[in-house]
C-alpha cells in the first residue's frame, strides 16, 4: 500500500512538473526587465526552499534521535539530507546560470551565495561522516551532533549575511515584501513549482528512508549471523 | 564543573608540554606556511596589507586543526578516554577542560607566529590592538570549540585526520571571516566595524552552549 502511494505521488509529481514546464516556457510572458532568463527563478527559489526544508527536517530528526534514541529518526535524517543536497545544487546551478546572464559572471563572493555554498559543503560533510562510521549507534549519534551544529551554523551564516550589503536581489514574495514587487501570475507559478518539487522531494525521501531502514536490518542480520558462526 | 574542567585542562597542558608533539608540529607548520605563502604572493608589495589578515588566519586555522585533533586523540593510547569517561567528572567538564587546554596552546602558537608574520611580511599588526586582541581571543575560542567537538566526534574513526578538517572548516567560516576583517583592520589601520565583534561573540556563545549541552551525548556511548 505504502509502495503504491509512493509510486502514485511520484507519477503525480512528474506530471505536475511537466505541466509546470509547459506553463513556464509556453504560456508565461518574458519578464519586463530581464527577458527570458528570469524563468530559472521558478527552479531557483523553490529549489532553495525545498533544500532548506530538508535541512530543517534533518535538524529536527537529529534532535528527535538524540532524545528518543530510535533509529527511524536517524534514517529519516540521513534520507532528508541526502535528498536536500541535489535541491541545494539546483539552487546554486540555476543561480549561476542567471548570474552569468544578468551579472555577466558565473559566481560572485556575495554573502548569500557564499552561505548557500557553505551549507552545501557542511551537509556534504555530514554524508561523508556517515560513510566513515561503520558502527550504527556511533554513526547515528555522531551524525546527529553534526546535523545540529550544521543547522545552527547555517542559520548563523544566513542571519549574519542579512547584516551585510549584498549584491543578491532582495526578497520578492508577498509574504516578505507585502506585495507589489512580483506579478501575481508569476508568484502563483512559483507556488506551483514549489509544490511539485516538494512532492518530488517527498517521494525521494520516502524511498531513501526505506532503503536506509532495510540497510540497517541487513546490517543487524549480518551481525547476528556472525555472532552465531563464532 | 569549572574546577574539574581546570583539572582536565591542567592535565592536558602538562602532558602536551612534556611531549610537545602537537605544539612543535603546529609551530613549524605555521612558519612553513608563512614561507610558502610568500612565494604565492609578493610579500613586499603594498597590497600585502589588504590580504595579510586573511593569510594569517588561514595559517592559524591550519595550526588549529593540528592542535584540536590531538585533544581527544591523545587519550586513545592505553584507553585513557575510557578512564576519563568512567571518572566522576561530568562530560561537559571534560569537554570544557580540553577546549581550554587547546585554546591556550593555540593562542601560544598564534602569539609566537605573529611576530614572525609581521617581520616576514613587513606589516604593522598593532594599529588597533583591541580589534586584534578580540580576533585572537574570540575567534581562537570559536575555532577551538568547533574543533574540540568534532575532534571528539571523529576520535574513533579510522579516517580521523581526513574527516576533521572537512567537518570543521565550513562550520568555522563565520568566525574566520570576522577574525580576518578585524585583523585586517588592525593591519591597514581602517576603523574596525562593531558588527564583527558581535558576530564573534554570538558565534562563541551559540557554539559553546551547543557543545556543552551536547557534551554528554558526544562523550558517552
Amino acid at each position: 500500500m505504502l509502495q503504491k502511494l509512493i509510486l502514485a505521488t511520484g507519477i503525480g509529481a512528474a506530471l505536475y512538473l511537466v505541466r509546470n514546464l509547459y506553463v513556464i516556457f509556453l504560456q508565461l510572458p518574458d519578464e519586463a526587465a530581464q527577458g527570458a532568463i528570469y524563468r530559472v527563478f521558478y527552479f531557483h527559489l523553490p529549489g532553495y526552499l525545498t533544500a532548506a526544508t530538508c535541512f530543517l527536517l534533518a535538524g529536527i530528526f537529529s534532535v528527535l534521535y538524540l532524545t528518543t534514541k530510535r533509529f527511524k529518526w536517524d534514517s529519516l535524517a540521513a534520507a532528508v539530507t541526502e535528498v536536500g543536497l541535489p535541491f541545494a545544487a539546483m539552487n546554486l546551478i540555476t543561480g549561476m546560470i542567471w548570474g552569468r546572464i544578468i551579472w555577466g559572471i558565473w559566481w560572485t563572493w556575495d554573502p548569500r551565495l557564499t552561505a548557500a555554498l557553505i551549507s552545501a559543503l557542511v551537509y556534504a560533510g555530514y554524508l561523508m561522516l556517515r560513510n566513515a562510521i561503520p558502527e550504527p549507534t556511533e554513526r547515528a549519534k555522531n551524525s546527529a551532533v553534526l546535523a545540529i551544529f550544521a543547522f545552527a551554523g547555517v542559520i548563523f551564516t544566513y542571519k549574519s549575511n542579512e547584516w551585510f550589503r549584498t549584491q543578491h536581489p532582495g526578497p520578492v514574495l508577498t509574504i516578505r515584501t507585502g506585495g507589489g514587487t512580483i506579478d501575481p501570475q508569476m508568484e502563483w507559478m512559483l507556488a506551483h513549482n514549489l509544490l511539485a518539487l516538494l512532492m518530488l522531494a517527498g517521494v525521494l525521501i520516502a524511498i531513501r528512508w526505506n532503503q536506509e531502514e532495510r540497510r540497517r536490518q541487513i546490517e543487524s542480520l549480518r551481525r547476528e549471523a556472525l555472532a552465531y558462526s563464532i | 564543573m569549572i574546577a574539574a574542567a581546570l583539572q582536565v585542562a591542567r592535565k592536558d597542558l602538562t602532558s602536551e608540554l612534556r611531549t610537545k608533539e602537537s605544539l612543535n608540529a603546529a609551530l613549524s607548520l605555521t612558519v612553513v606556511l608563512l614561507l610558502l605563502f610568500s612565494f604565492a604572493f609578493d610579500p613586499t608589495s603594498e597590497e600585502t596589507r589588504q590580504w595579510a589578515g586573511g593569510l594569517l588566519w588561514l595559517v592559524y586555522s591550519f595550526a588549529a586543526v593540528l592542535i584540536v585533533s590531538r585533544a581527544f586523540a591523545r587519550e586513545l593510547p592505553n584507553d585513557c578516554l575510557e578512564a576519563l569517561r568512567a571518572s566522576p567528572v561530568p562530560a561537559s567538564s571534560i569537554f570544557l577542560g580540553k577546549a581550554l587546554a587547546s585554546f591556550l596552546l593555540l593562542l601560544g602558537v598564534e602569539l609566537t607566529a605573529l611576530p614572525a608574520f609581521a617581520v616576514f611580511y613587513n606589516v604593522n599588526v598593532g594599529a588597533h590592538p583591541l580589534a586584534l586582541a578580540a580576533a585572537l581571543g574570540l575567534a581562537t575560542w570559536g575555532l577551538v570549540v568547533i574543533g574540540t567537538t568534532f575532534g571528539a566526534v571523529t576520535v574513533n574513526l579510522q579516517l580521523r585526520e581526513l574527516m576533521l578538517p572537512v567537518l570543521i572548516y565550513p562550520l568555522t567560516i563565520p568566525a574566520l571571516i570576522a577574525a580576518i576583517e578585524l585583523t585586517g583592520a588592525s593591519i591597514t589601520g581602517a576603523p574596525p566595524l562593531s558588527i564583527w565583534y558581535r558576530l564573534l561573540a554570538g558565534f562563541d556563545i551559540i557554539f559553546t552552549a551547543l557543545a556543552l549541552g551536547l557534551a554528554d551525548v558526544i562523550l558517552t556511548d
